[in-house]
Protein backbone atom coordinates (compact mmCIF):
# COMPACT_ATOMS: atom_id res chain seq x y z
CA UNK A 1 0.00 0.00 0.00
CA UNK A 2 1.29 3.46 -0.76
CA UNK A 3 2.71 5.39 2.39
CA UNK A 4 0.23 8.17 3.62
CA UNK A 5 1.40 11.70 3.43
CA UNK A 6 2.33 14.04 6.19
CA UNK A 7 -0.13 16.14 7.73
CA UNK A 8 0.98 18.51 10.88
CA UNK A 9 -0.37 21.54 12.54
CA UNK A 10 2.97 23.42 13.15
CA UNK A 11 1.27 26.33 14.85
CA UNK A 12 -1.81 27.21 16.52
CA UNK A 13 -3.42 31.47 17.51
CA UNK A 14 -5.80 32.36 18.69
CA UNK A 15 -8.03 35.14 19.23
CA UNK A 16 -11.33 35.73 21.40
CA UNK A 17 -11.86 31.69 21.83
CA UNK A 18 -13.69 30.83 24.49
CA UNK A 19 -11.37 30.74 27.44
CA UNK A 20 -8.04 32.20 25.26
CA UNK A 21 -7.65 35.86 24.86
CA UNK A 22 -4.68 35.61 22.73
CA UNK A 23 -2.30 32.28 22.28
CA UNK A 24 0.32 31.81 19.83
CA UNK A 25 1.42 28.14 20.02
CA UNK A 26 4.14 26.27 18.16
CA UNK A 27 3.48 22.51 18.49
CA UNK A 28 5.50 19.11 18.00
CA UNK A 29 4.89 17.26 14.75
CA UNK A 30 4.27 14.19 16.37
CA UNK A 31 3.01 14.22 19.71
CA UNK A 32 1.56 17.65 21.92
CA UNK A 33 -0.31 17.20 25.57
CA UNK A 34 -2.33 19.59 27.19
CA UNK A 35 -2.39 18.95 30.68
CA UNK A 36 -3.54 21.39 33.82
CA UNK A 37 -6.40 21.09 36.32
CA UNK A 38 -10.52 20.81 35.34
CA UNK A 39 -11.55 24.00 33.68
CA UNK A 40 -8.41 24.96 32.38
CA UNK A 41 -9.19 24.92 28.65
CA UNK A 42 -7.50 21.68 27.67
CA UNK A 43 -10.16 20.54 25.56
CA UNK A 44 -10.73 23.99 24.27
CA UNK A 45 -7.40 23.65 22.63
CA UNK A 46 -8.67 20.31 20.85
CA UNK A 47 -11.61 22.38 19.72
CA UNK A 48 -9.90 25.04 18.29
CA UNK A 49 -7.70 22.43 15.94
CA UNK A 50 -11.00 20.65 15.44
CA UNK A 51 -12.59 23.91 14.07
CA UNK A 52 -9.81 24.50 11.51
CA UNK A 53 -10.89 20.81 9.78
CA UNK A 54 -14.53 21.29 10.39
CA UNK A 55 -15.13 24.60 10.31
CA UNK A 56 -16.89 24.07 13.92
CA UNK A 57 -16.98 22.92 17.55
CA UNK A 58 -17.49 19.34 18.29
CA UNK A 59 -18.67 20.47 21.74
CA UNK A 60 -20.75 23.47 21.19
CA UNK A 61 -22.82 23.58 18.26
CA UNK A 62 -23.75 27.46 17.91
CA UNK A 63 -20.84 29.03 16.79
CA UNK A 64 -21.65 32.29 19.12
CA UNK A 65 -21.41 30.45 21.90
CA UNK A 66 -17.57 29.88 21.38
CA UNK A 67 -16.71 33.29 21.66
CA UNK A 68 -14.63 34.86 24.74
CA UNK A 69 -17.57 36.33 26.98
CA UNK A 70 -16.56 40.15 26.03
CA UNK A 71 -15.69 39.99 22.82
CA UNK A 72 -18.03 39.99 19.03
CA UNK A 73 -15.70 37.85 17.64
CA UNK A 74 -12.80 34.64 17.29
CA UNK A 75 -10.27 34.06 15.21
CA UNK A 76 -8.47 30.54 15.24
CA UNK A 77 -5.50 30.21 12.61
CA UNK A 78 -3.67 27.36 11.90
CA UNK A 79 -0.42 26.87 9.97
CA UNK A 80 -0.07 23.42 8.53
CA UNK A 81 1.78 21.15 6.86
CA UNK A 82 0.37 19.46 4.63
CA UNK A 83 2.68 16.79 2.28
CA UNK A 84 5.36 19.11 1.94
CA UNK A 85 3.73 22.29 1.37
CA UNK A 86 2.90 25.30 4.06
CA UNK A 87 -1.24 26.13 4.42
CA UNK A 88 -3.13 28.40 6.67
CA UNK A 89 -6.57 28.24 7.61
CA UNK A 90 -8.19 30.63 9.56
CA UNK A 91 -11.52 30.05 11.05
CA UNK A 92 -13.30 33.58 12.28
CA UNK A 93 -16.30 33.98 13.30
CA UNK A 94 -18.23 37.15 14.47
CA UNK A 95 -21.39 38.06 16.06
CA UNK A 96 -23.90 39.20 13.48
CA UNK A 97 -22.83 37.97 10.62
CA UNK A 98 -21.52 35.21 8.79
CA UNK A 99 -18.77 32.52 9.35
CA UNK A 100 -15.98 33.01 7.44
CA UNK A 101 -13.11 30.30 6.45
CA UNK A 102 -10.03 31.16 5.00
CA UNK A 103 -7.21 29.02 2.98
CA UNK A 104 -4.11 31.09 2.34
CA UNK A 105 -6.22 34.42 2.86
CA UNK A 106 -8.71 33.29 0.76
CA UNK A 107 -12.72 32.49 1.03
CA UNK A 108 -14.19 29.30 0.91
CA UNK A 109 -17.32 30.01 -1.22
CA UNK A 110 -19.28 26.91 0.31
CA UNK A 111 -17.50 25.53 3.77
CA UNK A 112 -18.60 22.25 2.45
CA UNK A 113 -15.48 22.36 -0.07
CA UNK A 114 -13.00 22.85 3.45
CA UNK A 115 -13.99 19.40 5.31
CA UNK A 116 -11.62 16.49 4.35
CA UNK A 117 -8.72 19.27 3.38
CA UNK A 118 -6.92 18.37 7.38
CA UNK A 119 -8.65 15.54 8.12
CA UNK A 120 -9.22 14.50 11.83
CA UNK A 121 -10.35 12.21 14.08
CA UNK A 122 -11.23 12.87 17.74
CA UNK A 123 -11.56 10.60 20.24
CA UNK A 124 -13.74 12.58 23.77
CA UNK A 125 -15.71 11.59 26.73
CA UNK A 126 -18.48 12.67 24.54
CA UNK A 127 -18.54 10.07 22.15
CA UNK A 128 -19.36 7.45 24.77
CA UNK A 129 -23.07 7.74 23.44
CA UNK A 130 -21.98 5.93 20.53
CA UNK A 131 -21.68 2.71 23.05
CA UNK A 132 -24.30 3.73 25.39
CA UNK A 133 -26.63 6.31 23.19
CA UNK A 134 -29.54 5.00 21.02
CA UNK A 135 -29.14 3.73 17.78
CA UNK A 136 -29.42 7.36 16.05
CA UNK A 137 -26.34 7.95 17.43
CA UNK A 138 -24.33 4.96 15.99
CA UNK A 139 -25.82 5.96 12.10
CA UNK A 140 -24.19 9.59 12.32
CA UNK A 141 -20.99 8.32 12.89
CA UNK A 142 -21.57 5.82 9.80
CA UNK A 143 -22.83 8.87 7.87
CA UNK A 144 -20.15 11.12 8.96
CA UNK A 145 -17.06 9.13 7.70
CA UNK A 146 -19.01 7.85 4.55
CA UNK A 147 -20.18 11.58 3.49
CA UNK A 148 -17.04 13.04 3.84
CA UNK A 149 -15.12 11.47 0.58
CA UNK A 150 -18.54 10.66 -0.99
CA UNK A 151 -20.49 13.83 -1.55
CA UNK A 152 -23.36 11.81 -4.13
CA UNK A 153 -24.11 9.83 0.03
CA UNK A 154 -24.83 12.76 1.62
CA UNK A 155 -27.46 13.90 -0.94
CA UNK A 156 -28.86 10.92 -0.92
CA UNK A 157 -29.38 10.59 2.54
CA UNK A 158 -30.40 14.45 2.68
CA UNK A 159 -32.76 13.61 0.38
CA UNK A 160 -34.26 10.08 1.71
CA UNK A 161 -34.62 12.20 4.93
CA UNK A 162 -36.77 14.83 3.61
CA UNK A 163 -38.85 12.28 1.31
CA UNK A 164 -39.11 10.19 4.81
CA UNK A 165 -40.62 13.64 6.66
CA UNK A 166 -43.21 14.01 3.95
CA UNK A 167 -44.39 10.53 3.41
CA UNK A 168 -44.45 10.72 7.56
CA UNK A 169 -47.04 13.54 7.27
CA UNK A 170 -48.64 12.28 4.67
CA UNK A 171 -49.80 8.82 6.44
CA UNK A 172 -50.94 11.13 8.97
CA UNK A 173 -52.88 13.01 7.23
CA UNK A 174 -54.77 9.96 5.40
CA UNK A 175 -55.67 9.19 9.22
CA UNK A 176 -57.09 12.39 9.96
CA UNK A 177 -59.18 12.96 6.96
CA UNK A 178 -59.88 9.21 6.63
CA UNK A 179 -58.95 9.34 2.89
CA UNK A 180 -56.30 7.01 1.72
CA UNK A 181 -54.58 7.79 -1.55
CA UNK A 182 -52.13 4.83 -2.51
CA UNK A 183 -50.87 6.28 -5.40
CA UNK A 184 -49.00 9.39 -4.07
CA UNK A 185 -48.28 7.09 -0.95
CA UNK A 186 -46.24 5.20 -3.70
CA UNK A 187 -44.15 7.85 -5.26
CA UNK A 188 -42.43 8.50 -1.96
CA UNK A 189 -42.18 4.98 -1.12
CA UNK A 190 -40.80 4.24 -4.44
CA UNK A 191 -38.03 6.90 -3.96
CA UNK A 192 -37.73 5.37 -0.43
CA UNK A 193 -36.62 2.30 -1.90
CA UNK A 194 -34.09 3.38 -4.21
CA UNK A 195 -32.28 5.85 -2.36
CA UNK A 196 -32.45 3.62 0.58
CA UNK A 197 -30.74 0.45 -0.94
CA UNK A 198 -27.96 2.72 -2.16
CA UNK A 199 -27.76 3.69 1.48
CA UNK A 200 -27.76 0.46 2.46
CA UNK A 201 -25.68 -0.61 0.03
CA UNK A 202 -22.80 2.26 0.59
CA UNK A 203 -23.08 1.54 4.66
CA UNK A 204 -22.36 -2.40 3.90
CA UNK A 205 -19.70 -2.22 2.05
CA UNK A 206 -17.71 0.56 4.53
CA UNK A 207 -18.64 -1.25 7.45
CA UNK A 208 -17.30 -4.65 6.00
CA UNK A 209 -13.92 -2.65 5.49
CA UNK A 210 -14.09 -1.83 9.16
CA UNK A 211 -15.14 -4.31 11.02
CA UNK A 212 -11.25 -6.79 10.85
CA UNK A 213 -9.64 -3.40 11.87
CA UNK A 214 -11.44 -3.02 14.73
CA UNK A 215 -11.25 -6.54 15.77
CA UNK A 216 -7.05 -6.07 15.72
CA UNK A 217 -6.99 -3.13 17.47
CA UNK A 218 -9.79 -4.37 20.35
CA UNK A 219 -7.35 -7.44 20.31
CA UNK A 220 -4.28 -4.76 20.84
CA UNK A 221 -5.49 -2.95 22.89
CA UNK A 222 -7.48 -5.40 25.48
CA UNK A 223 -4.36 -7.96 25.11
CA UNK A 224 -6.62 -10.41 23.37
CA UNK A 225 -8.32 -10.96 27.14
CA UNK A 226 -12.18 -10.93 25.63
CA UNK A 227 -14.16 -11.28 22.54
CA UNK A 228 -16.13 -8.39 21.25
CA UNK A 229 -18.13 -8.33 18.08
CA UNK A 230 -19.29 -5.40 15.46
CA UNK A 231 -22.08 -5.85 13.25
CA UNK A 232 -24.24 -3.97 10.93
CA UNK A 233 -27.98 -4.76 11.92
CA UNK A 234 -30.06 -3.11 8.81
CA UNK A 235 -34.11 -4.94 7.86
CA UNK A 236 -32.59 -4.53 4.51
CA UNK A 237 -30.47 -7.86 5.32
CA UNK A 238 -33.70 -10.01 5.43
CA UNK A 239 -35.09 -9.21 2.57
CA UNK A 240 -35.17 -5.90 -0.20
CA UNK A 241 -36.25 -2.62 0.49
CA UNK A 242 -39.23 -2.76 -1.85
CA UNK A 243 -40.57 -6.09 -0.59
CA UNK A 244 -40.54 -4.53 3.25
CA UNK A 245 -42.47 -1.78 2.06
CA UNK A 246 -45.12 -3.17 0.45
CA UNK A 247 -45.70 -5.78 3.48
CA UNK A 248 -44.97 -2.76 6.32
CA UNK A 249 -47.98 -1.39 4.09
CA UNK A 250 -50.82 -1.55 6.51
CA UNK A 251 -48.47 -1.86 9.75
CA UNK A 252 -47.73 1.89 8.18
CA UNK A 253 -50.86 3.40 8.03
CA UNK A 254 -52.13 2.23 11.21
CA UNK A 255 -49.26 3.32 12.85
CA UNK A 256 -48.64 6.72 10.76
CA UNK A 257 -45.07 6.52 10.57
CA UNK A 258 -42.77 4.69 8.03
CA UNK A 259 -42.08 1.29 10.09
CA UNK A 260 -39.11 -0.02 7.71
CA UNK A 261 -36.01 1.61 6.10
CA UNK A 262 -32.65 2.47 6.48
CA UNK A 263 -33.76 5.03 9.43
CA UNK A 264 -33.65 1.81 11.77
CA UNK A 265 -30.09 0.46 10.91
CA UNK A 266 -27.67 0.00 13.79
CA UNK A 267 -24.47 -1.27 15.06
CA UNK A 268 -24.59 -3.89 17.44
CA UNK A 269 -21.49 -3.89 20.12
CA UNK A 270 -21.14 -6.97 21.99
CA UNK A 271 -18.83 -8.57 24.60
CA UNK A 272 -18.81 -12.33 24.71
CA UNK A 273 -22.02 -12.37 23.26
CA UNK A 274 -24.08 -9.91 25.37
CA UNK A 275 -24.88 -6.45 24.69
CA UNK A 276 -21.69 -4.13 25.34
CA UNK A 277 -23.93 -1.34 27.21
CA UNK A 278 -24.98 -3.81 29.20
CA UNK A 279 -21.97 -6.33 30.48
CA UNK A 280 -19.30 -3.62 29.74
CA UNK A 281 -17.61 -2.00 31.89
CA UNK A 282 -16.32 1.61 31.47
CA UNK A 283 -13.19 0.39 30.83
CA UNK A 284 -13.86 -2.00 28.40
CA UNK A 285 -16.46 0.31 27.05
CA UNK A 286 -13.64 2.81 26.18
CA UNK A 287 -11.90 0.28 24.47
CA UNK A 288 -14.49 -0.20 22.14
CA UNK A 289 -14.63 3.30 21.54
CA UNK A 290 -11.11 3.95 21.03
CA UNK A 291 -10.91 0.73 18.59
CA UNK A 292 -13.74 2.04 16.92
CA UNK A 293 -12.16 5.53 16.56
CA UNK A 294 -8.73 3.57 15.52
CA UNK A 295 -10.25 2.01 12.89
CA UNK A 296 -11.98 5.01 11.43
CA UNK A 297 -9.07 6.93 11.31
CA UNK A 298 -7.55 3.96 9.26
CA UNK A 299 -9.90 4.09 6.89
CA UNK A 300 -9.77 8.03 6.52
CA UNK A 301 -6.19 7.44 5.92
CA UNK A 302 -6.79 5.03 3.38
CA UNK A 303 -9.08 7.20 1.50
CA UNK A 304 -7.68 10.46 1.76
CA UNK A 305 -3.80 9.57 1.47
CA UNK A 306 -3.04 11.91 4.48
CA UNK A 307 -2.53 10.97 8.03
CA UNK A 308 -5.51 12.09 10.36
CA UNK A 309 -4.60 14.56 12.94
CA UNK A 310 -5.69 12.51 16.45
CA UNK A 311 -7.59 14.43 19.33
CA UNK A 312 -7.15 12.34 22.54
CA UNK A 313 -9.29 14.09 24.72
CA UNK A 314 -8.86 12.50 28.55
CA UNK A 315 -8.41 8.82 27.04
CA UNK A 316 -6.36 7.31 29.47
CA UNK A 317 -9.27 8.02 32.47
CA UNK A 318 -10.73 4.52 33.24
CA UNK A 319 -8.45 2.48 31.74
CA UNK A 320 -5.77 -0.13 33.77
CA UNK A 321 -2.05 0.48 33.00
CA UNK A 322 -2.03 -2.30 30.58
CA UNK A 323 -4.05 -1.21 27.99
CA UNK A 324 -2.54 2.75 28.38
CA UNK A 325 0.33 1.19 27.73
CA UNK A 326 -1.00 -0.73 24.92
CA UNK A 327 -2.35 2.68 23.19
CA UNK A 328 0.48 4.47 23.80
CA UNK A 329 2.53 1.96 21.84
CA UNK A 330 -0.04 2.00 19.14
CA UNK A 331 -0.33 5.54 18.45
CA UNK A 332 4.21 5.91 18.53
CA UNK A 333 4.01 3.56 15.72
CA UNK A 334 5.07 5.48 12.53
CA UNK A 335 1.61 4.79 10.80
CA UNK A 336 0.11 7.90 12.97
CA UNK A 337 1.03 11.49 12.38
CA UNK A 338 0.50 14.23 14.72
CA UNK A 339 -1.31 13.62 18.35
CA UNK A 340 -3.11 15.97 20.84
CA UNK A 341 -3.75 14.67 24.37
CA UNK A 342 -5.09 16.22 27.25
CA UNK A 343 -4.75 15.02 30.64
CA UNK A 344 -5.27 16.43 33.99
CA UNK A 345 -2.57 13.90 35.38
CA UNK A 346 1.19 15.33 34.44
CA UNK A 347 2.56 12.69 35.76
CA UNK A 348 1.11 10.10 34.44
CA UNK A 349 1.79 11.41 30.95
CA UNK A 350 5.42 12.19 31.54
CA UNK A 351 6.07 8.50 32.79
CA UNK A 352 4.18 7.39 29.27
CA UNK A 353 6.32 9.66 27.34
CA UNK A 354 9.55 8.77 28.82
CA UNK A 355 9.07 5.36 27.94
CA UNK A 356 8.73 6.39 23.93
CA UNK A 357 11.24 8.23 22.50
CA UNK A 358 9.26 10.08 19.98
CA UNK A 359 9.62 14.05 19.83
CA UNK A 360 7.20 16.02 21.86
CA UNK A 361 5.99 18.86 23.75
CA UNK A 362 4.03 19.23 26.98
CA UNK A 363 2.28 22.34 27.47
CA UNK A 364 1.24 22.59 31.39
CA UNK A 365 -1.40 25.14 31.09
CA UNK A 366 -1.78 27.32 33.97
CA UNK A 367 -3.86 30.18 35.45
CA UNK A 368 -1.93 32.81 33.92
CA UNK A 369 -0.30 31.33 30.94
CA UNK A 370 1.57 28.25 29.63
CA UNK A 371 5.15 26.15 30.93
CA UNK A 372 6.42 24.32 27.94
CA UNK A 373 8.42 21.57 28.48
CA UNK A 374 9.33 18.04 26.50
CA UNK A 375 10.57 14.79 27.59
CA UNK B 1 -38.87 46.08 18.14
CA UNK B 2 -41.45 47.99 19.85
CA UNK B 3 -44.81 48.15 18.16
CA UNK B 4 -45.38 51.90 17.59
CA UNK B 5 -48.95 52.49 17.01
CA UNK B 6 -49.61 54.83 14.14
CA UNK B 7 -51.48 58.46 14.60
CA UNK B 8 -54.11 57.65 11.73
CA UNK B 9 -56.79 54.30 11.34
CA UNK B 10 -56.21 54.78 7.59
CA UNK B 11 -52.42 54.29 7.71
CA UNK B 12 -52.03 51.98 9.89
CA UNK B 13 -54.71 50.20 8.08
CA UNK B 14 -52.65 50.74 4.83
CA UNK B 15 -49.29 49.41 6.56
CA UNK B 16 -51.22 46.42 7.54
CA UNK B 17 -52.28 45.37 3.68
CA UNK B 18 -48.69 46.27 2.49
CA UNK B 19 -46.87 44.49 5.15
CA UNK B 20 -48.87 41.50 3.68
CA UNK B 21 -46.56 41.28 0.36
CA UNK B 22 -43.84 38.09 0.74
CA UNK B 23 -40.65 40.07 1.35
CA UNK B 24 -42.05 43.27 3.01
CA UNK B 25 -41.58 43.85 6.60
CA UNK B 26 -43.60 46.99 8.61
CA UNK B 27 -40.90 49.37 8.06
CA UNK B 28 -40.44 49.10 4.08
CA UNK B 29 -44.79 48.79 3.98
CA UNK B 30 -44.24 52.19 5.88
CA UNK B 31 -42.41 53.60 3.61
CA UNK B 32 -43.82 52.36 0.69
CA UNK B 33 -47.29 54.40 2.21
CA UNK B 34 -45.68 56.83 2.97
CA UNK B 35 -44.34 57.17 -0.92
CA UNK B 36 -47.69 56.74 -2.04
CA UNK B 37 -48.65 59.00 0.07
CA UNK B 38 -46.94 61.72 -1.41
CA UNK B 39 -48.14 60.75 -4.90
CA UNK B 40 -50.84 62.68 -7.56
CA UNK B 41 -54.44 61.47 -6.36
CA UNK B 42 -54.54 60.27 -10.49
CA UNK B 43 -51.22 58.12 -10.15
CA UNK B 44 -52.49 56.48 -6.84
CA UNK B 45 -56.24 55.98 -8.40
CA UNK B 46 -54.10 54.37 -11.37
CA UNK B 47 -52.20 51.88 -9.10
CA UNK B 48 -55.61 51.07 -6.84
CA UNK B 49 -57.64 50.38 -10.13
CA UNK B 50 -54.54 48.41 -11.45
CA UNK B 51 -54.79 45.70 -8.58
CA UNK B 52 -58.02 45.97 -8.54
CA UNK B 53 -58.76 45.31 -12.21
CA UNK B 54 -56.01 42.57 -12.23
CA UNK B 55 -57.88 40.45 -10.08
CA UNK B 56 -61.06 40.75 -11.17
CA UNK B 57 -60.69 40.46 -14.98
CA UNK B 58 -57.44 37.95 -14.86
CA UNK B 59 -58.98 34.29 -16.41
CA UNK B 60 -56.74 31.60 -16.61
CA UNK B 61 -56.10 29.93 -19.97
CA UNK B 62 -58.38 26.65 -20.26
CA UNK B 63 -55.89 24.61 -22.21
CA UNK B 64 -52.92 25.27 -20.13
CA UNK B 65 -54.03 27.27 -16.73
CA UNK B 66 -51.15 30.11 -17.54
CA UNK B 67 -52.44 33.83 -16.94
CA UNK B 68 -54.19 35.56 -19.65
CA UNK B 69 -56.46 38.18 -20.85
CA UNK B 70 -58.52 36.02 -23.27
CA UNK B 71 -60.08 32.36 -22.02
CA UNK B 72 -57.11 30.88 -24.29
CA UNK B 73 -53.59 32.30 -23.51
CA UNK B 74 -51.15 33.82 -26.70
CA UNK B 75 -48.83 30.90 -26.65
CA UNK B 76 -52.00 28.85 -27.06
CA UNK B 77 -53.84 30.26 -29.34
CA UNK B 78 -50.09 30.79 -31.49
CA UNK B 79 -51.09 28.99 -34.82
CA UNK B 80 -47.30 28.61 -34.83
CA UNK B 81 -46.59 26.60 -31.41
CA UNK B 82 -46.61 23.04 -32.11
CA UNK B 83 -49.20 21.52 -29.78
CA UNK B 84 -47.87 18.31 -30.03
CA UNK B 85 -45.33 19.18 -27.39
CA UNK B 86 -46.37 19.91 -24.03
CA UNK B 87 -44.06 21.20 -21.35
CA UNK B 88 -45.01 20.76 -17.78
CA UNK B 89 -44.08 23.66 -15.34
CA UNK B 90 -44.55 24.73 -11.69
CA UNK B 91 -46.20 28.88 -12.38
CA UNK B 92 -46.18 31.30 -14.99
CA UNK B 93 -42.37 32.54 -14.06
CA UNK B 94 -41.34 29.17 -15.37
CA UNK B 95 -42.91 30.26 -18.43
CA UNK B 96 -41.22 33.47 -18.63
CA UNK B 97 -37.76 31.77 -17.87
CA UNK B 98 -38.64 29.11 -20.53
CA UNK B 99 -40.06 31.67 -23.08
CA UNK B 100 -36.90 33.93 -22.51
CA UNK B 101 -34.91 31.34 -23.66
CA UNK B 102 -36.57 31.24 -27.89
CA UNK B 103 -35.39 27.84 -28.12
CA UNK B 104 -39.07 26.71 -27.66
CA UNK B 105 -42.02 26.47 -29.61
CA UNK B 106 -44.41 23.70 -28.10
CA UNK B 107 -46.78 24.72 -25.38
CA UNK B 108 -47.16 24.96 -21.19
CA UNK B 109 -48.75 23.32 -19.22
CA UNK B 110 -49.09 25.32 -15.91
CA UNK B 111 -49.73 22.61 -12.55
CA UNK B 112 -50.03 25.50 -10.06
CA UNK B 113 -47.48 24.10 -7.36
CA UNK B 114 -45.53 20.92 -6.39
CA UNK B 115 -46.59 17.90 -4.29
CA UNK B 116 -45.48 18.44 -0.67
CA UNK B 117 -47.56 16.52 2.42
CA UNK B 118 -45.50 18.99 4.78
CA UNK B 119 -47.06 22.06 3.44
CA UNK B 120 -50.71 20.44 3.24
CA UNK B 121 -50.01 20.30 -0.85
CA UNK B 122 -51.32 17.16 -2.54
CA UNK B 123 -52.06 15.71 -6.60
CA UNK B 124 -55.65 16.69 -6.33
CA UNK B 125 -54.50 20.56 -5.09
CA UNK B 126 -52.99 20.43 -8.98
CA UNK B 127 -54.01 20.55 -12.55
CA UNK B 128 -52.63 17.30 -12.97
CA UNK B 129 -56.12 16.03 -14.31
CA UNK B 130 -56.20 18.08 -16.98
CA UNK B 131 -52.55 16.97 -18.25
CA UNK B 132 -53.72 13.46 -18.13
CA UNK B 133 -57.19 13.97 -20.50
CA UNK B 134 -55.08 16.50 -22.97
CA UNK B 135 -52.62 13.70 -23.08
CA UNK B 136 -55.50 10.77 -24.04
CA UNK B 137 -57.10 12.82 -26.60
CA UNK B 138 -54.22 11.05 -28.58
CA UNK B 139 -52.56 14.72 -30.25
CA UNK B 140 -49.69 14.91 -27.97
CA UNK B 141 -46.65 13.05 -28.74
CA UNK B 142 -44.07 14.71 -26.05
CA UNK B 143 -44.29 15.72 -22.25
CA UNK B 144 -41.69 17.42 -21.10
CA UNK B 145 -41.52 17.50 -17.53
CA UNK B 146 -39.95 20.80 -16.65
CA UNK B 147 -40.17 21.00 -13.02
CA UNK B 148 -37.43 22.38 -10.13
CA UNK B 149 -34.68 20.02 -9.19
CA UNK B 150 -35.77 19.64 -5.57
CA UNK B 151 -36.78 16.87 -3.80
CA UNK B 152 -40.44 18.24 -4.17
CA UNK B 153 -40.35 18.93 -7.49
CA UNK B 154 -38.86 15.28 -8.35
CA UNK B 155 -41.38 13.66 -6.52
CA UNK B 156 -44.08 15.64 -8.73
CA UNK B 157 -42.53 14.38 -11.52
CA UNK B 158 -42.22 11.15 -10.79
CA UNK B 159 -45.62 10.90 -9.67
CA UNK B 160 -46.93 12.86 -13.57
CA UNK B 161 -44.77 10.29 -15.15
CA UNK B 162 -46.32 7.52 -13.41
CA UNK B 163 -49.88 9.00 -14.24
CA UNK B 164 -48.65 8.65 -18.13
CA UNK B 165 -46.67 6.06 -18.38
CA UNK B 166 -49.33 4.62 -20.01
CA UNK B 167 -49.75 6.33 -22.89
CA UNK B 168 -47.63 6.42 -26.30
CA UNK B 169 -45.83 9.30 -26.01
CA UNK B 170 -42.38 10.75 -25.11
CA UNK B 171 -41.62 11.39 -21.84
CA UNK B 172 -38.68 13.92 -21.38
CA UNK B 173 -37.32 16.02 -18.27
CA UNK B 174 -34.95 18.65 -18.63
CA UNK B 175 -31.02 18.01 -18.99
CA UNK B 176 -29.29 18.59 -15.42
CA UNK B 177 -25.54 19.34 -16.12
CA UNK B 178 -22.48 22.13 -15.82
CA UNK B 179 -23.69 25.79 -16.56
CA UNK B 180 -22.24 27.40 -19.34
CA UNK B 181 -19.50 29.68 -18.67
CA UNK B 182 -18.30 27.53 -15.46
CA UNK B 183 -15.53 26.25 -14.66
CA UNK B 184 -15.38 22.55 -14.07
CA UNK B 185 -13.48 22.66 -10.69
CA UNK B 186 -16.02 24.23 -9.53
CA UNK B 187 -19.56 22.29 -10.26
CA UNK B 188 -20.56 20.16 -7.50
CA UNK B 189 -20.07 16.79 -7.64
CA UNK B 190 -23.86 15.80 -7.75
CA UNK B 191 -23.98 17.79 -11.10
CA UNK B 192 -21.14 17.19 -12.48
CA UNK B 193 -21.94 13.23 -11.96
CA UNK B 194 -25.07 13.62 -13.78
CA UNK B 195 -23.02 15.84 -16.69
CA UNK B 196 -20.56 13.08 -17.23
CA UNK B 197 -23.49 10.12 -17.05
CA UNK B 198 -25.66 11.99 -19.07
CA UNK B 199 -23.47 13.43 -22.04
CA UNK B 200 -24.48 14.75 -25.34
CA UNK B 201 -23.10 14.29 -28.91
CA UNK B 202 -20.53 16.90 -29.61
CA UNK B 203 -22.05 18.01 -32.99
CA UNK B 204 -25.30 18.77 -31.21
CA UNK B 205 -23.96 21.10 -28.84
CA UNK B 206 -21.58 22.81 -31.76
CA UNK B 207 -24.18 24.59 -33.68
CA UNK B 208 -26.42 26.57 -30.69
Amino acid sequence: MKEARELYLSRLSLVNFKNYQELDLDLSDKINCFVGQNGIGKTNLLDAIYYLSFCKSFLNPLDTNNINYDSDLFVIQGKYSRDGEEEKIQVGVKRGSKKLVKRNKKDYSKLADHIGFCPLVVVSPLDTNLVTGGSEDRRKFIDGVISQFDKSYLDRLIKYNKILQQRNKLLKEFNKTGRFDEETLSVFSDQLVILGTKIYNARKLFIEELIPVFQQYYEFISGDREKVHLDYKSQLQEADFEKLMSTALQKDRILQYTSVGIHKDDLIFTLQGHPMKKVGSQGQQKTYLLSLKFAQYEYIKKINGLRPILLLDDVFDKLDSFRVEQIVKLVSDKEYGQIFFTDTNKKRLTHILEKIQISNKIFHIVSNGFEESSI
Amino acid sequence: MIEREFPSKLLDKAVNEFSKLPGIGKKTALRLVLHLLKQEKEDVNAFGNALIQLKNEIKHCKVCHNISDNETCEICSNQLRDKSIICVVENIKDIMAIEATQSYFGTYHVIGGIISPMDGIGPADLNINSLVEKVSSGEVKEVILGLSTTMEGETTSYYIFRKLAKYNIEISVLARGVAIGDELSYADEITLGRSITNRTKFETTYNE
